[in-house]
């Protein structure tokens, strides 16, 4: 995908390459809602019109989008990507933007209950789906048991992919996956961890599922 | 009595990073704040003739060389680097005007247009003119012992540039504060990162560095975070308004520090029998384009080049040259991993050469208490490279397997080494490192500038004060490092935290205890209120170092290891994969066992990413291939069931016995897979071991 003769720089004359056309969408984002909707109002379901007060700042558009359970109304730019979305408008920072070209999966939600890349999802496209980030699934008072089994089985380490892994071991739970430790390695090769964790993430996983981890292949 | 230390209590950190709740840089919104971008240069030699602002600029902060107050330096070792470019352009990517703005679409759109006098760039560090750093290791005579030598071995061994991917990549937000700055950042060294900023801003106005969360490090943030955090300063002393910059994926790996690239030659004298009598290394380091940490990283590659072994004729020359390409930096082990790998190939092919068995060369040789090192110390009790070697050897049936695998398309070989811990030689004794503890009314607060990356610092110094103190763990609170408020316990490097960082809180803690007359901390602060404890670093007595020489005591103590790699080879397209790995470690004793088998299994991973995987493709002086799609690193399929054997050694001048440990694992992954590339008949003496490299081996 990307030709090694032609690097990929931030000041290279200009042009939109995908990464920064991705990268720009998401500054929309942000001008369009930060300003006029604070987390908590935000965060409540049927907010009425918040967006209304907002300037109608040139290209954005109006958007619907059903995050935890919440509808919330915002206006984004177009090409706001679903990560930037999460992010910068709705104010969820738990989901991380570790490369942006989905490559890392530290980015990785839920969308209908399946795991997506979400910096590689228009935010526009998922209007009306039902979008789960790590914050929606457990919290601090009452842990997912996924979330209990990284913390038992110290499946992190610097944390930033922590909340991509889990979201992807969660929806892994309704995966087809068989019970080896190699099956849920070949279903979490997406999520990369530079920490090196992935021996007590699998062991994480396999606790969860049942299976007593054998750490090995 | 120990009740938290030896236990793997519960980490401090897990359910904030488990549930999203945890702030890192990018999370974090000021009132006002705008974006900034760097703009950098895109020839690796020459002179800006002219800049050109090719946009509407109005709304933007616009910063070069001349906003600068005070020095156009960042202070580090030797001080060559500046924050911007004033004319020369010494590499790709470097900085030379800054924006900010509080549209990040309006800020990326920008178009700064400069002209160039190009001029012809050096890559090649072997033709480079200048070298940062010559440092000569000489103990005996190496050429009288080479000349009468009964068997003289010789070869060279190179190693590529390693990019660190932590998964957070570098950022920072400067935010204008009491006429000042505060700084928070994803960084090791918060206290380093203030230094920079002084020099940068100069005095005249307050000043505080605050770490926030960070997202992986492995030394890729020891000194970068320096330049960045001077870049977002700059623009906020400019804007008078927060600023944040983020790092992308490309920028951050074009950009930024990498582990240095190394030719490393030997020239080794033998008896029949396998006695080593001289050693003479040659180390290159190629450092980019900047000095930054490269004489130090070269001190540590050197000290370590004749590996663990015992000889009594050594010399070691090492430089660390000057190229165009963006300055390397620290990365776990600090070049040990290069002169490690190089020492234990290299033996591979002297037992080869010699006719005999590599576990009974190196069983010969290998240093033992009472020995003398390259550098002249002399091992006390807690050097375990022989107990290192038999556990593995013992562990894996070395001997019959490596029968067993012959002809097939699996080998397995093996690495013995060791990593000094702390800084080097009279290093500890110049930084005198301070820690802080604050009795609370409930318990204990450790104020230290020791930073959380994710090796476990808060959990491990809270495990050590608890039980020096005598109070339960949960009531030990660590506080976020701020340098306005803790103790300048030096930089998160060298694997120093736990043993050096450690100690002084444990005698901290044990003060503390003594104040306390046997009531409980609640007990003493209802009554007294609450009062702390400051210590510094004491340098063990016995240890002697000579700089100019670089003979003596090189380090307070040294953790052992000896990694067994397991291989497959697919004959047709040369892909090696892993299939399993042993590490058997000494590092004194774990204070968190499941955090110090996190640690080796962390650090085997990346160094089997180094041997197989990270391939830095440079053209022109920069990364050509700054993407996870094609700079891979392992990912959870790569990762080989890896079997960890922790050993202990008590090292008495650390806490609980604890020695340094979180670069040690980096250092043998490299040499165990490429020796168990060589029992497969290839004679490798490169990594990264892509196909392409082995191919050309095949060819030979």
């Amino acid at each position: 995908m990307h030709d090694p003769d032609a690097p990929d720089h931030d000041d290279a004359p200009s042009g939109l390459t995908r990464r920064n056309f991705l990268t720009r969408a998401g500054a929309a984002g942000i001008a369009g809602v930060a300003a006029s909707i604070p987390l908590a109002a935000a965060l409540a379901e049927g907010v009425p019109e918040a967006t209304d007060a907002a300037p109608d700042i040139p290209g954005t558009v109006p958007i619907a989008l059903r995050v935890n359970g919440a509808t919330l109304r915002m206006r984004i730019d177009p090409r706001a990507t679903l990560l930037d979305t999460l992010r910068e408008s709705v104010h969820l920072t738990g989901t991380k933007k570790g490369c942006d070209h989905g490559q890392c999966g530290a980015c990785t939600v839920h969308v209908n209950g399946e795991r997506v890349n979400s910096c590689l999802r228009l935010a526009l496209m998922h209007e009306g789906d039902d979008i789960t980030t790590i914050e929606g699934i457990g919290s601090p008072d009452a842990l997912h048991p996924m979330q209990a089994a990284f913390v038992a089985h110290d499946g992190y380490q610097c944390g930033y992919c922590t909340s991509g892994q889990i979201m992807s071991a969660v929806a892994l739970m309704k995966e087809p996956c068989g019970p080896r430790d190699s099956d849920v390695k070949e279903l979490m090769s997406g999520n990369i961890c530079r920490c090196g964790a992935y021996p007590n993430i699998v062991a994480a996983i396999q606790d969860v599922r049942g299976n007593s981890p054998m750490r090995q292949g | 009595m120990t009740t938290a230390v030896g236990q793997s209590v519960s980490r401090k950190d897990g359910i904030g990073k488990a549930t999203g709740a945890t702030k890192y840089a990018d999370d974090l919104h000021f009132p006002g704040m705008l974006f900034g971008r760097t703009i950098r240069s895109t020839i690796p030699c020459g002179r800006v003739k002219s800049i050109r602002m090719d946009f509407d600029t109005s709304g933007f902060t616009i910063v070069d060389y001349r906003d600068i107050p005070h020095r156009n330096v960042v202070a580090l070792i030797d001080e060559d680097q500046p924050y911007l470019v004033e004319t020369e352009v010494r590499h790709m990517a470097e900085a030379i005007v800054l924006l900010a703005h509080e549209d990040r679409e309006k800020l990326l759109g920008a178009n700064v247009v400069i002209e160039y006098e190009e001029a012809e760039p050096v890559f090649d560090p072997e033709r480079s003119p200048h070298s940062f750093k010559d440092i000569t290791i000489e103990k005996g005579d190496v050429e009288d012992a080479l000349a009468s030598a009964e068997i003289v071995v010789e070869g060279t061994y190179r190693t590529g540039h390693q990019e660190h991917v932590y998964i957070e990549t570098n950022g920072v937000i400067a935010v204008p504060e009491h006429g000042g700055i505060a700084l928070y950042g994803s960084l090791q060294c918060p206290f380093y990162a203030y230094k920079a900023l002084r020099s940068v801003l100069g005095n005249d106005h307050p000043l505080r560095v605050i770490q926030t969360e960070t997202g992986g490090g492995f030394g890729g943030k020891e000194e970068y975070p320096s330049m960045i955090a001077g870049h977002a300063a700059l623009l906020a002393v400019k804007s008078g308004r927060p600023v944040k910059i983020i790092y992308d994926r490309v920028e951050d790996m074009v950009a930024t520090t990498k582990r240095h690239p190394s030719i490393v030659r030997h020239r080794t004298g033998l008896t029949r029998e396998g006695r080593l009598v001289a050693m003479d290394v040659d180390v290159i380091l190629d450092g980019g384009a900047y000095s930054t940490l490269s004489a130090v990283v070269l001190s540590r590659g050197c000290i370590h080049a004749a590996g663990p072994y015992r000889c009594d004729n050594v010399k070691i020359f090492g430089r660390a040259m000057f190229t165009n390409t963006p300055p390397n930096g620290a990365f776990r082990g600090f070049g040990a991993p290069q002169t490690e790998f190089a020492m234990e190939v290299h033996m591979e092919r002297i037992a080869e050469q010699l006719g005999m068995d590599s576990l009974t060369l190196r069983e010969m040789n290998a240093l033992r208490p009472g020995d003398m090192t390259a550098t002249s110390q002399v091992l006390k009790q807690d050097a375990s490279a022989l107990e290192c070697l038999q556990e593995a050897v013992r562990r894996t049936d070395y001997r019959r397997k490596r029968e067993e695998l012959k002809g097939t398309n699996r080998g397995i070989g093996l690495a013995l080494f060791y990593h000094g811990a702390g800084f080097t030689g009279a290093g500890e004794q110049r930084l005198a490192s301070k820690a802080r503890l604050d009795l609370t009314a409930t318990g204990a607060r450790i104020m230290v500038a020791s930073t959380e990356i994710g090796q476990g610092t808060r959990t491990m110094h809270a495990q050590i004060v608890s039980d020096a103190l005598g109070v339960p763990y949960e009531t030990i609170e660590v506080a976020q490092p701020d340098t306005s408020v803790v103790a300048d316990s030096g930089p998160t490097v060298a694997s120093r935290t736990c043993m050096v960082v450690g100690k002084i809180l444990e005698r901290c803690a044990l003060e503390m205890k003594e104040r306390l007359e046997g009531m409980t901390p609640a007990q003493y602060h209802a009554k007294h209120g609450a009062f702390s404890i400051v210590k510094e670093h004491i340098q063990p007595e016995w240890m002697r170092w000579d700089d100019d020489n670089y003979q003596g005591d090189a380090y307070a103590t040294y953790a052992w290891g000896c990694d067994v790699a397991e291989v497959e080879i697919d004959r047709d397209t040369y892909e090696v994969r892993p299939v399993k790995v042993t590490a058997v470690q000494e590092f004194g004793r774990p204070i968190h066992p499941a955090l110090a088998m996190g640690q080796i299994e962390g650090g085997t991973v990346q160094g089997l990413g180094y041997a197989l995987l990270e391939h830095v493709v440079m053209k022109n002086g920069a990364m050509a291939n700054p993407t996870l799609t094609n700079y891979t690193i392992p990912t959870t399929l790569d990762t080989p069931e890896l079997d960890i054997v922790m050993l202990e050694n008590h090292y008495d001048g650390g806490p609980f016995g604890a020695k340094g440990l979180g670069e040690l694992p980096m250092d043998g992954p490299a040499p165990a897979v490429v020796n168990a590339i060589r029992h497969l008949g290839l004679d490798l003496r490169d990594i990264p071991a892509i196909p392409e490299t082995l191919i050309a081996c095949a060819s030979l």
